[in-house]
């Protein structure tokens, strides 16, 4: 069995969810390499180099794969898939673009957001917005899933892989890349910060959402999230959404404030470890999954907040 | 310019889901079932192409049950102009309802298809990028704009960190984001409207594709039940339960 992870990366740093879809990768039993594509990427290609059971760390440059076009990306990854039994894939944005063009060139099936790796063969991904887990049995000789990182821990350091650069594949004239427009924020990323403070429509502006949530977010050091009504409703940037059909979470706390708890958004953050909600609706469904659920209007609830946390 | 936008019948994103006593799965018996809401934003997108005269003809596709026609009739009185429906009671996964929209297309020759991110019961996000990619398509995925010129759709997509915009040439598959448009409601007229155009019944066998499952479902199980939680009195109450918690 030979697993080849396809790294998760910022272009300077290695984003923790490549750690852990290695450890996903070890669940499988066998070798594993990472593939890193991109420009630029010695930094990031040593730091994959370090994560403990690595055996080999692949580097691939161009400007289509810094670019993440898919159909560059695809034609890499199933280049490679030739010498390897399992292509595991981060379920982020890009993951989930590029995974399943893999699985159709290879002619097999994909296997999506797992969560569990059973045996080699087996697999739990969650399906109606995480309201059941299938457990599905695959018989196909090789096998494409994305993983859904926030189900495993991250593997640790203490790797010392080789190094080895492998062909960019020849760009595709159908498709060409235009600009981008990237979130600046000062916080930490969504999908790694340990806590989360997320707002909903009930904050009523982007200015009261800012208000509200920046400084609570400092005194924690704490990534900022947002429902789906409160992206919609222009509060929040999308890039802020938590639920099935924004990021899916999982800190060690998470605060969803002025946030009803839609089954959406509930999708995306139920497996945090403590929830806390702060609502004026005592029967917001958000209580039902809240650890601590504290009733009142957030109007008077933060300010004492702010003051408890000293 | 032809659209071809496939839809799918899901059970309604208001309902709640119960998973059948004996794990063989979410039980459907009986509960609202409704058009995947990504898909009507998918309809919706490729009736106001053809509202602002690009599109000639938009083209609805489902696979489903016989009561996915009421899906595709949904379609119908969004805007779409004909509807086809290819029955089975089998499931059908992604990488086989790509297969049998590749057939579709190569008979009906779309210049554009514009279809959900998601299907909100499978969750696989994966089947307009299995197409575009059997086709030799290029693919523009989670859009929240799309604009049609000379022969290119830029399409503006919503990625981790931001957004990010692309240029693919016609032919092309494009999947939806929630932020697309916001679907307009069926009106009386339409609904009448809808009933009187034309709805093609096929069968799987008509394109010769091969929709044997690939994956065996083993078992399909609730998820781990959260343990109560408790109320606390105020923000000081709050805090120390937090810092007891170990998470502050």
């Amino acid at each position: 069995m030979s697993v080849l992870v396809i790294a998760d990366h910022d272009g300077a740093h290695l984003r923790d969810t490549t750690n852990k879809t290695v450890t996903a990768a070890q669940r499988l039993g066998g070798d594993i390499d990472v593939l890193v594509y991109g420009e630029g990427l010695a930094a990031v290609a040593a730091q994959a180099a370090k994560i403990a059971g690595v055996r080999k760390v692949l580097t691939a440059e161009s400007a289509e794969l810094k670019q993440e076009l898919a159909e560059a990306v695809s034609a890499l990854v199933t280049g490679l898939a030739a010498g390897y039994d399992v292509v595991a894939v981060p379920a982020s944005s890009a993951g989930k673009n590029f995974a399943p063009r893999v699985a159709a060139l290879l002619d097999v099936s994909l296997l999506s957001d797992v969560i569990e790796v059973v045996d080699a063969n087996t697999f739990v991904r969650p399906i109606y917005a995480g309201n059941a887990l299938e457990t599905v049995q695959t018989a196909e000789a090789k096998k494409v899933m994305t993983v859904r990182t926030t189900a495993f821990k991250a593997a640790g350091d203490g790797g010392n892989a080789a190094i080895e650069s492998t062909a960019a594949p020849a760009a595709s004239s159908k498709v060409r890349y235009i600009s981008e427009e990237k979130v600046v924020s000062d916080r930490p990323e969504l999908g790694a910060a340990k806590i989360i403070v997320s707002g909903g429509r009930a904050l009523g502006s982007a200015e009261e959402f800012q208000a509200v949530l920046d400084p609570l977010a400092a005194r924690l050091g704490a990534a900022v999230g947002a429902s789906r009504a409160a992206v919609d409703a222009g509060y929040a940037p999308n890039d802020y959404q938590v639920g099935q059909t924004g990021k899916v979470v999982a800190p060690d706390l998470y605060i969803a404030i002025g946030i009803s708890g839609a089954i959406q958004h509930l999708a995306g953050m139920k497996d945090s470890k403590v929830i806390v909600a702060i609502n004026k609706d005592p029967e917001a469904p958000i209580f039902s999954v809240a650890d601590y659920g504290l009733v009142g209007d957030y109007k008077t609830v933060l300010p004492d907040l702010m003051t408890a946390l000293g | 310019m032809k659209l071809l936008v496939p839809v799918k019948r899901v059970l309604d994103y208001n309902v709640k889901v119960r998973v059948k006593a004996d794990q063989s799965g979410v039980d459907l018996a009986n509960v609202k079932m409704s058009m995947n809401p990504f898909d009507e934003i998918a309809v919706e997108e490729a009736t106001r192409l053809k509202e602002k005269g690009i599109a000639t003809e938009v083209v609805a596709v489902s696979i489903g049950p016989a009561q996915a026609r009421d899906t595709l009739i949904t379609a119908l009185t969004i805007g779409a102009d004909r509807g086809i429906l290819i029955q089975t009671d089998q499931d059908v996964e992604p990488l086989a309802v790509a297969k049998l929209l590749k057939a579709v297309i190569e008979q009906e020759k779309p210049d554009i298809v514009i279809m959900g991110k998601q299907a909100i019961d499978g969750d696989n996000n994966a089947t307009g990028q299995m197409l575009a990619t059997l086709l030799d398509w290029p693919q523009a995925t989670f859009a929240s704009k799309v604009v049609i010129a000379d022969g290119e759709a830029q399409v503006t997509r919503e990625v981790d960190g931001g957004l990010q915009t692309i240029g693919v040439k016609l032919p092309a598959v494009i999947t939806t984001d929630l932020r697309l448009n916001e679907p307009r409601y069926a009106s009386l007229p339409n609904i009448m409207k809808a009933k009187k155009k034309p709805l093609d019944v096929k069968s799987i066998a008509d394109y010769g594709v091969d929709i044997t499952p690939r994956l065996k479902v083993v078992k399909v199980t609730e998820p781990a039940k959260r343990q109560a939680g408790i109320k606390v009195a105020d923000a000081a109450d709050l805090v120390a339960n937090l810092k007891t918690a170990g998470v502050l």
